[in-house]
């Protein structure tokens, strides 16, 4: 039984991070489309770390600061030269895509996967340490937007960029600020994947940003329900790979559920109305 | 009527001249993290692509994928809208294609076959299209988001038909078609042998043209424009906003669609899970670069499939990846130097209030 | 504060203000719109340059100063259109931007009880923990005036604060402004509404084409005499023509009858309105902005949600009808916004001069481009447009020309206008352009068109309209035969103190 829990969260965790990062991102204004990337980020810099200094917790480090560079050209891109925020993402998670093959094979002659990575070991029942820190992400998240003045300001430069800029708030750095730490969330989230599979491979993230980003709309934007979504989703994975071969419902149909369920919740008024206003918009 | 001014051009072409421009600077320091000579790269690459009928054909049939998700992509978002769906309607539109080739008795003429599976493959493009039409036009949700999970869903559902039952044992596609099928370049050319190239570019070609057309010389395109520019002006104009998004999405859908029939009748003749995979998505750097001008996404589509195939000439000197990268980065030049460069030929010539 | 001139801009917005304001004093600036009384606030609470003149505040020369430098100093703006942020409460508004912290942590405890205090002190009641979005327009606008005085404001600028007030929210108002100034405070209040001077004012500046006309003490001063020094005895009102009296008798081409419209928030800003125009005459609204007649307009011509009501053209009933229906029945409308709604601006002349008329130029299906161009050609001619190139965008013509764009499209062309609405025809348009469009109007009259003017400015309604009607409120107060009207006459009714 507790098996079946761990399998749950181990599953649930990177999503955590993820959509952390994209509750983060999105209620400053601006698209979390990147999140597939920042995971892949994440995750690649991980390995590689953990692979060159022999220490996961460096491997961490890696992948959070890899995440946060691509973060930090997302933000460059869409703040300071005003670009597109859906094309920016869709061109980044290409980029990384791209990239972090690119550097494998440069670094490992291979375009598949990195060498074992020995990251924590067995890791305990989480698979890793990381796995703890990924449970506590959106909680902490939630902590920070309703309790402290970064988060104060985060909600009105997503809400009313206008309304902050005559309280002396300056939008771009509270939004550089947010997509910097959206990155480095994700970013967590990929180093858990790295480490508890022990490799890198190439596209190893498999549409889990995407996940993660339904997580948030399904969630409507507030971390804790973005939580709950993330355990819904992962539960319908775990249920999908006990039930392999045994279940009468084929494992395209549990695949569809996040999806299924972020377009139902776009459709009805309530996934309308709780979008952050600003979100999407480029500061004029 | 007379040309439009200079500044109009600058503002159109400076974007993706700019874009080139970067991504060769950034495309020459890959080669050198290999150590490789950028110029003999550069001569591998041109050498692979149009130095021989094979590589040409290989180009003409990857820029025909991307003509079409190129052209749907620019539909929509001269409609305002985003369509990232166009990799999902690419899939529908070749598992139509399919469905209808096998539908058909064989030795079904040719001329009654090839337009039922181009229909067919339209129509699958254009159900996924409406779906994000629909709820954008009613609910107002979000076609981002939406087009975004339709691409799982849709992907999966193929997946779960063709897995379970439409399969060939031990494969992952459908039989072979009985009938709609388009020759190969191999079929005119003997040199072509070998590439994927088939009538299809015809098809594309076609597609610009209508595409042209619909959006410049009817009035619905005409009403479509002015929804993408201004929904204000539009609305005073009797357009209906809602209507006019589910037309765009519609339509972009089923040219994605088309796109499919390269694979399908042109190439494999069957379906096969994950044939398209990343051309929907290119689809927006091509409409993106080409500056959504159907004319413009025909050029894009021909660049961005001289890169894709060219990777696999140069694989042996430099990893075909490196041509992911630069993708990404003429994307991300063009769509960061666009709100600049109008705004350097705003200050330029001066307007009048 | 004493003694503020300046100018502003390559676009004369003010020349020549002034202002003063004396400690503890309630003072309001009137003018019509765009008089400069905006512009000049502007500028005082920080958030323009001057491009000439001295801003003076408590002895201090502060010109050209920030809108951290003005809060610092204690001026505060309360915008019209609020800046807060819906979905935070009332306390976390207030806190923005100085938000009290302990090590990065919130700390709104002390901040809560200074509420309170503050609430008391001004008599501005509101739970704190409130969400923004939840409040009435009213509570919304006590945020706003708390906002300005939690960051220590001691001079506060209201910017046409009643707008968008109930009226007993109004009385409201002044009795916390009165007592604001009782506690030591200043007040200056932009408004163009008269009852509103001489109810909280104990002095007015007049503001007239960006210059100050005119300061008066309000005891003593009727409204007819602080209407005279707004619209002034230089406006020279065009010649009159009201048009032959010929179809007066001929049943009603348009016709509107109890028509409701509400807005956003669900607040009647059209209340019943019933009006009738008949061939060959126009009937002029006049009114101070926001009093309903832009939503008024944008219902008859199909694009604002009826609440209620009926619109008629020729008998017909079209309040259900879509805008292309209406427009294909012999609507022409020359819109308010020509930015937003009039054009799209990144188009040719060409393609403008059709729009919400291509399927005049659809032949079998396709656009007539030839005869787009040679209707282009046409109109261009016609109406003088300049430059004369019908593939240049919209948006590098003058705001003169773009609008004769838009009266082209809506008169030329062989169209037979059965009833034209036109909103303010001639705003941020040069003289030229002013008696061509005026020249179009009374020509559409004259075919037997009814046509509808809602204008800003008194002298095009009362050279043109055949009727006056005065809308205030949401409501039609007051009607006078054009021939007979006069600014002094309309006045009261305009700002309600006739009512």
């Amino acid at each position: 039984m507790s098996d079946l829990l761990f399998q749950w969260l181990r599953i649930a965790a990177p999503y955590l991070c993820a959509a952390a990062g994209g509750v983060l991102s999105e209620r400053a204004g601006i698209i979390a489309l990147t999140l597939e990337g920042y995971l892949l980020a994440g995750a690649f810099g991980a390995a590689l770390g953990a692979l060159a200094t022999d220490g996961p917790w460096l491997g961490v480090a890696a992948g959070i600061g890899a995440a946060t560079a691509v973060a930090a050209l997302h933000a460059a891109a869409t703040l300071r030269f005003r670009a597109d925020q859906v094309v920016t993402g869709v061109a980044l998670n290409l980029l990384v895509d791209g990239a972090t093959t690119f550097v494998l094979r440069r670094v490992y002659d291979s375009s598949a996967n990195s060498p074992r990575v020995e990251g924590f070991g067995s890791g305990g029942d989480l698979g890793s340490p990381v796995g703890w820190l990924a449970l506590l992400a959106l909680p902490a998240l939630w902590w920070l937007l309703a309790r402290t003045r970064f988060g104060l300001r985060v909600r009105a430069v997503g809400e009313a960029p206008e309304a902050a800029t005559t309280a002396g708030i300056s939008v771009a750095r509270v939004r550089w600020l947010a997509v910097l730490g959206s990155g480095a969330l994700a970013g967590l989230g990929g180093a858990f994947l790295a480490l508890d599979q022990h490799k890198f491979s190439t596209g190893m993230t498999a549409g889990r940003g995407f996940i993660a980003l339904a997580a948030v709309i399904f969630g409507r934007w507030d971390p804790l329900r973005t939580a709950g979504a993330c355990l819904l989703f992962a539960a319908a994975e775990t249920l999908q790979i006990r039930l392999q071969g045994t279940a009468a419902i084929p494992s395209q149909f549990t695949e569809m559920i996040p999806y299924a369920l972020t377009i139902v919740a776009l459709a009805t008024l309530a996934g309308r109305a709780a979008a952050p206003a600003a979100l999407g918009k480029a500061e004029s | 009527m007379s040309r439009p001014p200079g500044p109009r051009w600058a503002e159109a072409l400076l974007p993706p001249l700019v874009a080139l421009a970067i991504a060769l600077v950034v495309g020459d320091l890959l080669i050198l993290t290999f150590g490789q000579s950028p110029r003999i790269v550069w001569g591998v690459l041109l050498e692979g692509t149009w130095g021989n009928a094979y590589g040409m054909g290989q180009v003409l049939y990857k820029a025909t994928t991307l003509t079409c998700t190129g052209l749907a992509v620019a539909v929509a978002l001269r409609a305002g809208l985003f369509n990232i769906a166009a990799e999902s309607q690419l899939a529908a539109g070749g598992f139509g294609a399919a469905m209808a080739g096998l539908a058909l008795p064989a030795g079904a003429p040719a001329i009654l076959a090839v337009p039922f599976c181009l229909g067919a493959a339209m129509t699958a493009g254009a159900i996924v299209g409406a779906v994000p039409g629909g709820l954008k036009a009613k609910a107002g949700a979000n076609e981002v988001i939406v087009t975004i999970c339709l691409n799982f869903l849709v992907l999966a559902l193929l997946n779960w038909a063709v897995a379970e039952h439409l399969h060939v044992p031990d494969s992952l596609h459908t039989a072979t078609i009985r009938a709609g099928g388009l020759p190969r370049l191999a079929d005119v050319h003997a040199a072509f042998r070998g590439s994927a190239g088939n009538a299809t570019v015809l098809v594309a070609v076609a597609a610009i043209v209508a595409t042209w057309w619909g959006l410049f010389r009817t009035p619905g395109g005409y009403a479509l424009r002015a929804v993408g520019l201004s929904p204000a002006a539009a609305e005073y104009g009797g357009v209906s906003l809602g209507r006019t998004w589910f037309r765009a999405l519609v339509w972009s859908g089923a040219l994605a669609g088309l796109g499919g029939v390269n694979y399908v009748l042109g190439y494999k003749r069957y379906y096969e899970e994950g044939f398209g995979f990343g051309a929907g998505f290119l689809g927006i750097a091509v409409a993106l670069v080409g500056r959504n001008h159907p004319v413009g996404v025909g050029i894009a589509a021909l660049l961005f499939a001289t890169l894709s195939q060219g990777g696999l000439a140069v694989n042996a000197l430099v990893p075909k990846q490196m041509m992911d990268v630069l993708q990404a980065v003429v994307i991300l030049a063009v769509v960061a130097s666009v709100p600049e460069v109008r705004r350097l030929v705003a200050q330029a010539v001066p307007r009048r209030p | 504060m004493a003694g503020i001139a300046k100018r502003y801009g390559a676009v004369a917005a003010n020349v020549e203000a002034s202002l003063e304001v004396g400690r503890g004093e309630i003072h309001a600036i009137c003018g019509e719109n765009g008089a400069g009384k905006s512009t000049l606030m502007k500028i005082l609470s920080g958030g323009a340059r001057p491009d000439a003149g001295t801003v003076v505040v408590n002895g201090r020369d502060v010109t050209g100063w920030g809108t951290a430098e003005a809060i610092a100093a204690g001026v505060g703006m309360v915008h019209q259109h609020f800046q807060l942020v819906p979905t935070l409460t009332v306390a976390e508004n207030l806190v923005l931007g100085r938000e009290p912290t302990a090590r990065g942590r919130l700390v709104l405890a002390p901040a809560l009880a200074e509420i309170a205090a503050l609430c008391e002190r001004t008599g501005l009641v509101i739970d704190p923990v409130r969400r923004v979005g939840d409040l009435t327009v009213g509570e919304a606008q006590r945020v706003e005036i708390l906002k300005a005085l939690f960051r220590g404001a001691r001079t506060l600028i209201l910017d046409e604060p009643t707008a968008v007030l109930s009226p007993p929210e109004v009385t409201d108002l002044w009795r916390v402004l009165r007592r604001l100034r009782d506690d030591g405070g200043t007040i200056v209040l932009i408004t163009h509404k008269l009852d509103e001077v001489l109810a909280a004012a104990s002095r007015v500046t007049v503001m007239r084409a960006g210059r100050t006309v005119g300061r008066l003490a309000t005891a003593g001063a009727t409204p007819a005499d602080i209407a005279r020094a707004m619209v002034g005895r230089d406006v020279a009102l065009a010649a009159r023509d009201a048009g032959a009296d010929a179809l007066a008798t001929a049943p009603p081409r348009l016709v509107v009858r109890d028509l409701a419209v509400a807005d956003a928030a669900g607040r009647r800003v059209v209340d019943g309105v019933s009006l009738t125009v008949r061939p060959g005459e126009i009937v002029g609204i006049a009114g101070v902005e926001g009093n309903g007649q832009t939503e008024l307009v944008e219902a008859i011509a199909g694009l604002a949600r009826v609440r209620g009501g009926q619109v008629t053209f020729d008998g017909a009933d079209v309040t259900a009808w879509p805008v292309a229906r209406r427009t294909a029945a012999g609507l022409a409308h020359i819109p308010e916004d020509r930015h937003a709604r009039g054009l799209v601006l990144d188009w040719s002349v060409a393609d403008n001069l059709v729009l919400g008329q291509q399927h005049r130029f659809t032949r079998a299906g396709r656009l007539d481009v030839r005869g787009i161009a040679a209707h282009a050609a046409a109109q261009v001619a016609a109406f003088d447009i300049r430059p004369g190139d019908t593939s240049l965008p919209a948006r590098a013509l003058s705001g003169g020309n773009q609008q004769k764009v838009v009266v082209a499209r809506e008169l030329g062309g062989g169209r037979d206008v059965r009833v034209l609405l036109a909103a303010q025809p001639t705003r941020g348009v040069d003289v030229g352009a002013i008696e061509a469009i005026h020249a179009r109007l009374r020509a559409a009259r004259d075919a037997g068109a009814a046509v509808l003017l809602v204008s800003a400015d008194l002298g095009e309604l009362l050279a043109l309209s055949t009727r006056v009607l005065v809308m205030y409120a949401g409501r039609l107060v007051h009607e006078v035969e054009g021939r007979v009207a006069t600014p002094e006459g309309l006045g009261p009714h305009m700002t309600g103190a006739a009512a």
